[in-house]
């Protein structure tokens, strides 16, 4: 579903004097339908700024990140940006660790927005059972999300990362700021999407959820600086 | 995925005396799409618009638009009446004052049937009902529809003045710091409203702005100006995060975080 080649990347600094940080060298990793690959290594090792490559975020310098995409496959590393914005529509979703939204928006439009084929009720339909299985009771959707706390924002960037359905989903540290409850129910999630034949890659600090979910790792290790 | 392009540029160069506010520029907007130019005061943005729109001619370069029966225009070729016409149907245009697009004298729901009528509108009831329709899509309190512009807040009139341009659904929209000016609870509002209303309407904008947090959350594609040149362009999301152009890092990195 997903497949780099030979994937490079590094920082050029302009403002600290053209300073270069290689991040990223020779990154071969590949994921399957239905399939989970945990990205592991130490901290600022790399894992963020890879997930991040292939989901287009950063641009990757070198080598070749394919994406499966309607029947396709599309270099994320090479496409036009508008491609790249139909990929992420309907092939390749992504969950980052925070919440970037519109202020003054309510959690359950943030959610709804996010659903692809489906009409606006069901869509709002949906995005309520998916608020409602992550913990974040009824009374708290019609509220915008500014003024929840860190776990509750976790979980409304959840609902909205698996209404789209994507065959392909990138999860960076999604359990990071969740209670043992909540973070067992987003375990199940990702397991349930796995046996809908959707390819995970993501980031899992918690051994114990990494461990649950994951069915191969991927080592991520830190670039000496030249 | 259409490869058809709504609309493209060239080429496009302009000066204004010893200064350049476009040096080589090129551009091009696809059906549905947002594309926001971003750069500071004096980057040539907001000629780039003009320019784009037909209402500032270029020294060098061409702009063609695509209409709905494929045929090919060369904007700064046409005759001003069908210009004039393009901007009346198929375009629309968004002051950052407000007062630029609006009739001050005419009453809001005036305003906004004004354009419907001028696009072949000939029944009364049905324009005004249409234009009711319009203020409550830009959350205008129908009530307000008999009074005039100049008892409305700041932030009433910018939503007046989209309602206006969006009532006869234009399939490209010209928005020239849309936000800009207004107070900053009322920007979310609009913010949310203008994302809403284009992808519900499908309409392509193009969209300048100085503020790169507007143009994070409405554009799929972001160009970034320096002294009439284009200095990076992409998907916003990468360009914001992680800019490979000298000034796009200084654009990005002096943003203050609230």
């Amino acid at each position: 579903m997903l497949q780099t080649q030979g994937l490079g990347k590094q920082f050029l600094l302009h403002l600290q004097g053209g300073l270069r940080i290689p991040v990223l060298d020779h990154v071969d990793l590949q994921v399957q339908a239905g399939e989970c690959v945990a990205l592991v290594g130490p901290s600022g090792a790399g894992k963020s700024t890879l997930l991040r490559s292939l989901y287009g975020n950063y641009r990757a310098d070198t080598g070749h990140i394919r994406v499966r995409h309607e029947g396709e496959y599309v270099d994320i590393a090479r496409a036009e940006p508008r491609l790249v914005v139909q990929v992420r529509s309907r092939s390749l979703g992504y969950v980052s660790q925070f919440l970037r939204v519109v202020p003054r928006v309510p959690a359950l439009d943030i959610v709804a927005d996010a659903a692809r084929d489906m009409t606006q009720a069901q869509a709002r339909a949906r995005a309520a059972a998916l608020l409602l299985r992550l913990n974040i009771p009824k009374r708290l959707h019609g509220l915008p999300p500014a003024t929840f706390s860190g776990g509750e924002q976790q979980r409304i960037n959840l609902a909205r990362g698996f209404i789209g359905r994507h065959p392909i989903l990138l999860l960076d540290e999604p359990t990071a700021s969740l209670d043992n409850a909540n973070r067992d129910i987003v375990v199940a999630m990702i397991r349930e999407a796995k046996q809908d034949g959707v390819a995970i890659i993501g980031i899992f600090h918690d051994t114990e959820v990494r461990d649950a979910v994951a069915d191969h790792l991927y080592h991520v290790t830190a670039m000496q600086d030249s | 995925m259409s490869d058809e392009t709504l609309l493209s540029a060239r080429g496009l160069t302009l000066s204004f005396g010893a200064i350049p506010a476009l040096v080589d520029v090129d551009a091009d907007l696809w059906p549905g799409e947002v594309l926001a130019v971003v750069g500071e005061s004096g980057s040539g943005k907001s000629t780039l618009l003009n320019v784009l729109s037909g209402r500032m001619a270029p020294q060098s370069g061409v702009v063609w638009y695509r209409d709905p029966a494929r045929h090919l225009h060369d904007v700064h070729a046409m005759p001003q009446p069908a210009l004039r016409a393009l901007h009346r149907s198929d375009w629309g245009f968004v002051h950052q004052n407000p007062r630029e697009n609006l009739r001050m004298g005419v009453s809001a729901g005036g305003n906004v049937g004004e354009r419907l009528m001028a696009h072949g509108s000939r029944h009364y009831g049905q324009i005004r009902e249409h234009a009711i329709d319009w203020l409550e899509q830009v959350e205008i309190d129908a009530r307000r529809v008999d009074d005039l512009p100049r008892t409305f807040s700041g932030g009433m009139l910018q939503r007046l003045q989209i309602a206006r341009t969006l009532v006869t659904h234009p399939r490209l929209v010209f928005m020239d710091e849309p936000t800009g000016g207004l107070d900053v609870s009322v920007q979310a509002r609009l913010l949310d409203l203008i994302r809403g209303l284009v992808r519900r309407l499908n309409i392509a904008a193009v969209l300048v702005t100085h503020d790169l947090a507007v143009a994070r959350l409405l554009a799929h594609r972001i160009m970034v100006m320096q002294r009439g040149r284009v200095v990076e362009s992409g998907l916003t999301d990468q360009v914001l995060d992680d800019p490979q152009h000298e000034y796009t890092q200084l654009l990005v990195s002096s943003v203050l975080q609230a």
